[in-house]
């Protein structure tokens, strides 16, 4: 007769800290609402939303969806490394990281450049509206990510995170993970999606 | 109080306490004018009666922000105030001028201050909540730096506490913010664009920074519960405000020339600002909750946690009520848009300042808390003023629906001046409820003179 023991899954904290997953999660929502409203304003309109979409640069786009990948790659071995107390390598890892959202960044910037070079603005009509805007705003969000990877990485230098202590680089990999995952949606929903 | 020169605080919640009083008469007179036309016609006049009350409020909050300034600051960075004496001078120079505004808007038509005060050379004035005449305007502009170039000292010189970095960040910011008062431009587009940098920017981004610095430091003191989970709280309430109350400014653009995609961010972001509150009433209950030790000063306990109630319900309910564009279309510049400036300035701002005076002037005054006597007649004014705050928030929302609908939904629409003649009755409720409000405050007053029962009796 054979027994079947249920084993206890291991009791395993979310990673980083709580107040950044409260974080993220209003993050989250603010980004659903405002697909939810791109979604429900594409469907009143297909014709001007398809005819706006031709206009994109999704090769682009695509390039800067293999960035922030990535980025959150070099972002999840920064965090293992810096537990295993390579801190060489986890500061290499973090460097990676930022520099994957320089790329995002500058690919970003002449991407609305063109756009706006062809005089597409907030007030062209709905679609540009909408693809302008969201995409901006993700923009300032990688730019904040940005901004939180460069603080860890000073924070190692500082000596920080020793004896294994991992909490605030898995914080910062978390929002990263964010940024990452809303891309993730926003690049089909705009570029792709017909 | 640790260090002497917190003691500069003092006179700063004195004064707003005496200018909220001004405040609330004026309020009464307005309410009776709603009812009677001509009433105090030709002494005070409707439109000086409503600057009166609205620049008072604003005054006395700022009185309020700065004492608390002088009280928290201080304490959080571990030393003395860079300049008590400045301080005290600041305090009657910011007195005497708002004193002196107050009494010109009284005894002069407002035409005429205009003339007089130069505006004529820079046009400032004439904009709702920002009447004051320039030699005001440039007052508080001293005023200000010279408070922020004391604390900052102090700050700098002392611990750097996350509640004290909020604080600095939201004072600095309302002083930053106040300069578009100056800035005054020919078009009217423009002239409400800027306007609002001032107004919303405020009530709805740096203000919330004092706000959550103001409530955290309370709840620091009273509650014992960890810095580092109270500040981790601020952090994230804070970062919800800005990124909610920044692009939330354009809900105010929805109809005033502004480009149209305007009433959709407005509506998303500002449709998302009750979550910062709503935050914060959570945190106010969590931290009491988790109090690690019982701290007799139970009236500031309960003006903060009437702070995260009051503040969600009046900024973040009923904001939301009529902060969707399809829906601002009928209520914009209706009673509903009062009901929700009551409710939101009494339950965010008003509250917070007392509960910061709750909690300090009993310390200034040299006891960790006052007297259960004092402190039971405190709370009995916390739950009159509250509760008729309630009541004049609904009674107003209530006019509000009715005035909506008579004079813009309606098949066959009524004129302003018909329609606030279907409303009297909420007007009378509403001063009515006015008057309690009123109450409870005397008994507020009353509440600092309440001496300990002698115990002789054993």
């Amino acid at each position: 007769m054979t027994t079947l023991t249920l084993q206890a899954t291991p009791q395993k904290s979310i990673p980083g800290d709580l107040a950044m997953w409260f974080f993220i999660l209003a993050e989250l929502l603010v980004f659903g609402v405002l697909f939810i409203c791109y979604g429900i304003t594409r469907f009143a309109d297909p014709a001007l939303f398809n005819a706006g979409q031709t206009h994109l640069h999704a090769g682009q786009a695509a390039w800067n969806t293999l960035f922030l990948i990535t980025g959150s790659g070099t972002a999840v071995l920064a965090a293992h490394a810096i537990a295993r107390l390579q801190y060489r390598q986890g500061s290499i890892f973090l460097v990676a990281t930022f520099a994957s959202g320089v790329l995002f960044v500058v690919n970003k910037l002449m991407e609305f450049a063109s756009y706006l070079g062809q005089g597409y603005t907030l007030s062209t009509d709905n679609f540009w509206m909408f693809y302008l805007f969201l995409t901006f705003f993700h923009f300032l969000h990688v730019i904040l990510g940005m901004v939180i990877i460069a603080a860890v990485w000073i924070k190692l230098q500082q000596g920080h995170y020793r004896n294994g202590q991992t909490a605030g680089v898995e914080t910062a990999t978390s929002y990263w993970h964010m940024v990452d995952l809303v891309w993730i949606v926003l690049f089909p929903l705009v570029y792709l999606i017909r | 109080m640790k260090y002497q020169s917190q003691a500069v605080a003092k006179p700063y919640f004195i004064a707003a306490i005496g200018l909220f009083i001004g405040q609330i008469l004026f309020g009464l007179i307005m309410g009776l004018q709603y009812l009677w036309g001509d009433f105090l016609f030709p002494a005070i006049p409707f439109n000086v009666a409503r600057m009166v009350h609205t620049n008072l409020l604003i005054v006395w909050l700022l009185f309020g922000f700065m004492g608390a300034a002088y009280y928290m600051i201080p304490e959080e960075a571990e030393r003395e105030l860079y300049s008590p004496k400045l301080a005290k001078l600041m305090f009657w120079v910011f007195l005497v001028a708002g004193a002196l505004t107050v009494v010109s808007y009284l005894a002069v038509p407002y035409a005429t201050l205009a003339k007089w005060s130069g505006n004529g050379l820079v046009a400032t004035m004439g904009r709702e909540f920002l009447e004051q005449p320039l030699y005001t305007k440039v007052g508080i502009v001293v005023v200000a730096l010279v408070f922020l170039f004391n604390i900052s000292m102090t700050l700098l010189a002392g611990r750097k506490t996350s509640i004290s970095l909020v604080m600095i960040l939201g004072l600095w910011g309302l002083a930053v913010f106040f300069l578009f008062s100056f800035y005054n431009p020919n078009n009217l587009v423009k002239d409400k664009y800027y306007w609002w940098w001032v107004v919303h920017l405020w009530v709805e981004g740096v203000w919330e920074l004092i706000l959550g610095a103001m409530l955290a430091f309370v709840l620091v003191k009273i509650t014992g519960v960890d810095r580092e989970v109270i500040e981790k709280w601020l952090y994230v309430i804070i970062a919800m405000t800005l990124i909610t109350g920044i692009i939330g400014t354009g809900h105010h653009y929805f109809w005033i020339g502004t480009p149209a995609y305007w009433q959709w961010w407005g509506s998303i972001f500002s449709a998302l600002e009750p979550i910062p509150f709503f935050m914060m009433t959570v945190f106010a209950f969590n931290m009491v909750n988790r109090r690690r030790r019982e701290h007799p000063n139970k009236a500031a306990t309960l003006w903060a946690l009437g702070t995260g109630v009051m503040s969600f319900l009046g900024a973040g309910v009923w904001g939301f009520l009529h902060t969707l564009a399809p829906v601002n279309y009928y209520t914009h510049g209706s009673q509903i848009t009062a009901a929700h400036g009551h409710m939101a300035f009494y339950g965010a701002y008003v509250m917070v300042v007392i509960t910061m005076i709750s909690y300090a002037m009993p310390l200034l005054r040299g006891r960790e808390a006052n007297s259960n006597r004092a402190q039971v007649l405190e709370m009995w004014s916390f739950w009159l003023m509250t509760i008729a705050m309630v009541f004049i928030t609904l009674f107003l929302t209530a006019a509000g629906i009715l005035q909506v609908w008579l004079q813009r939904i309606s098949a066959t629409p009524m004129s302003f001046m018909d329609t606030q003649d279907q409303l009297r009755l909420f007007y009378w409720l509403r001063e009515f409820s006015g008057v309690i409000f009123a109450v409870g405050l005397v008994l507020y007053v009353i509440s600092f003179f309440i001496k300990e029962r002698k115990t002789a009796n054993a």
